[in-house]
């Protein structure tokens, strides 16, 4: 083959191939349909994007509740054993036992319907209806005081509550506020004149030891 | 890339350590001094008895397809710890750092922490989907994956509540509980650019939303610079596949970001113009300051360091010469130097780097060391190559409070005292 054919043969094959590759793209994958898509897209933003149409009360909530989450989250969110307690903790951010709560904490209410639809009941993930969620996010709003009693929680309204610690989220500034943990030649030799021991682990006593055959050895 | 053994000169560290003579202290119990020269009572039985194993034919080459560690290695396992969580689906172990050395950390050593428990993925019926703001939504088999361009770096995956017991004091005694939800590993994967590109970004484009398959359909956001920057979609973890404890068949590798934003199980991709906000980027993963207010977003991992040996569950067994080593990493970039303290932080010495010192993963680091019996609080401090030095516990807290749970990166004290025995402590 002469030269000249070679290179037009090398022409002719990636013109065959220029769909993809002509835009960086290499062809793998294929278009996902609009099922697919709307059977994963489960994800709720804080604008709303995502929110399916339903509705739920605060009063259908409570049925569910009980029924379904009571056993960990305590029959009022209070938390059962070390599950996560869900409301209350006002004004104890600051305290020596903070309690992070959807009311006292948490930014966004959709947090909690993207989470609920996602990954509750714990062990049975993906089983509730959407008005169940709605249901189930209008009850634990109304136990953190943030609707009453008779609300009705629904797409149309859900991007008007606000959760009241929202305002006390910022950006991560380690650059600026711990600008100082940047610092050119720590000090080496002669640091501090006297050491003392400010605290021990033993006094607390809480490492498993090793007869704990807390994890199963293979 | 650092492999060369810098300033590796025994007689010069024992100089610098100020000479075994001068340090002596009383001989203590269960310790054993041994001289290089020391001549043998009686004749080893060790030697002179011809041992079962030279003796008899051992096992074949198909008694193991898949091998293990050593019988006499049984007890180097992950640990948990029950009282830190509700039920063991949604809860963490440890790796043992103590047993370990070098950079890598073995498959089946890698700390685990769920959040639903270990999703068994059938890879025939693993997909990837991206949708959201792309000219194509799309959906990848694990057989499309494989057929794309790969890649394979070495990154450190720390969970962001590692040392998180101990913010407000010394709680637990082991490297184990108190550094172990961190492992180093050789991904294998396709940089996650190459995926993004393929379903085409919109000019919106500013955030991605990575979603797990498992019970608790982990999500978390990252920003789309990182996203094209230096995530991998990862399929193998130190040369073989993923474990399913680790995401088998796929997880995302966001280097130097913390742990919990590396979703295993990895299903979906969407792409968005803000982040989802989703519970572990608000309710969990936020730094909670002492003022009340709370940073969120912290996804950067900064330079920490810690000493494996001597710690509580390696105590020093021997006078005489010593090994110490530790594990010094920074999610900015690149350990440029470790400095060890054996007398409280009053002096330091610059420790050895020893093996590949990388962006974004763990390096080792050794001082060998004379002991003769003397108490130690020894410490580590790790610097990176942004010129971010480790602070101590004490400047931590003055910024952050006692309430941060997360991020915590200060340096760590092991008390060893004269009979070798060591133990988690804070210092003034």
């Amino acid at each position: 083959m002469s030269r000249f054919r070679k290179v037009f043969a090398a022409a002719l094959v990636m013109a065959a191939t220029a769909g993809a590759a002509e835009a960086g793209r290499l062809g793998l994958g294929r278009e996902a349909l609009p099922e697919e898509v709307a059977a994963w897209d489960i994800d709720i933003r804080p604008d709303g994007q995502g929110l399916p149409p339903g509705k739920g009360s605060v009063k259908e909530g409570e049925a569910l509740f009980l029924e379904k989450c009571a056993a960990c989250h305590g029959e009022f969110g209070e938390g059962a054993a070390r599950w996560p307690v869900l409301a209350g903790g006002f004004g104890s951010l600051k305290s020596a036992a903070p309690e992070k709560t959807i009311g006292s904490f948490w930014p966004y209410a959709s947090t909690t319907f993207d989470y609920i639809r996602r990954a509750m009941p714990f062990g049975q993930a993906q089983t509730l209806t959407d008005d169940e969620v709605y249901a189930l996010v209008a009850f634990l709003l109304s136990m953190n005081d943030v609707v009453k009693d008779d609300f009705v929680l629904s797409r149309d309204n859900f991007t008007s509550v606000k959760l009241p610690n929202e305002a006390a989220f910022y950006l991560d500034d380690r650059e600026t506020a711990e600008k100082h943990f940047w610092r050119k030649d720590p000090c080496m030799t002669a640091c501090k004149d006297k050491v003392e021991i400010t605290g021990r682990a033993r006094v607390i006593d809480v490492t498993p030891d090793d007869k704990d055959k807390s994890m199963k050895v293979e | 890339m650092n492999q060369t053994a810098k300033g590796l000169d025994r007689r010069s560290l024992l100089a610098a350590l100020g000479g075994g003579a001068a340090l002596g202290a009383g001989a203590a119990a269960g310790l054993t001094a041994r001289p290089a020269a020391a001549a043998a009572a009686k004749p080893d039985p060790a030697i002179t008895e011809v041992q079962d194993w030279s003796r008899f034919l051992g096992e074949g080459v198909a008694a193991h397809p898949y091998g293990k560690p050593s019988k006499y290695e049984a007890h180097v396992v992950k640990r948990d710890v029950e009282w830190l969580t509700a039920g063991r689906e949604s809860s963490v172990n440890f790796t043992p750092l103590h047993e370990l050395d070098g950079i890598i950390t073995p498959n089946g050593l890698c700390f685990e922490r769920h959040h639903g428990g270990i999703a068994e993925v059938d890879p025939a019926k693993h997909r990837l989907m991206i949708n959201g703001l792309v000219d194509r939504q799309l959906v990848f088999t694990m057989d499309d994956i494989k057929r794309m361009p790969r890649t394979n770096r070495i990154y450190f995956l720390e969970c962001a509540a590692n040392s998180g017991m101990e913010w407000r004091g010394a709680q637990l005694n082991g490297c184990q509980f108190t550094h172990g939800m961190i492992h180093n590993v050789m991904y294998t994967g396709v940089p996650l650019r190459i995926l993004l590109e393929e379903a085409g970004l919109k000019t919106n484009a500013k955030w991605i939303m990575v979603e797990g398959g498992d019970a608790a359909g982990m999500n978390r956001s990252i920003p789309i610079e990182k996203a094209l920057d230096d995530c991998l979609i990862a399929f193998k973890m130190n040369g073989e596949a993923l474990r399913a404890e680790q995401g088998y068949p796929l997880r995302i590798v966001v280097p130097g970001w913390e742990g919990n934003m590396w979703v295993k199980w990895l299903r979906r991709i969407e792409v968005g113009d803000q982040p989802w906000h989703a519970r572990e980027e608000t309710s969990k993963y936020t730094d909670l300051l002492a003022d009340g207010r709370s940073r969120r977003f912290t996804f950067v991992m900064d330079a920490k360091s810690v000493v494996t040996n001597p710690s509580p569950q390696a105590p020093l067994k021997f006078k005489g010469p010593n090994v110490l080593t530790g594990m010094a990493w920074s999610g900015r970039g690149t350990i440029t130097r470790v400095d060890v303290t054996l007398d409280g932080g009053r002096n330091w010495r610059t420790a050895r780097l020893d093996g590949p010192v990388l962006p974004r993963s763990v390096a080792r680091f050794y001082v060998d060391f004379d002991w003769q019996g003397e108490e130690l609080m020894i410490q580590s401090r790790a610097m990176d190559d942004t010129g971010y030095v480790q602070p101590t516990k004490a400047e931590l807290r003055a910024v952050r409070g006692l309430n941060s749970i997360y991020h915590n990166n200060g340096i760590q004290t092991w008390l060893v005292r004269a009979n070798g025995e060591t133990e988690n402590v804070e210092i003034s």
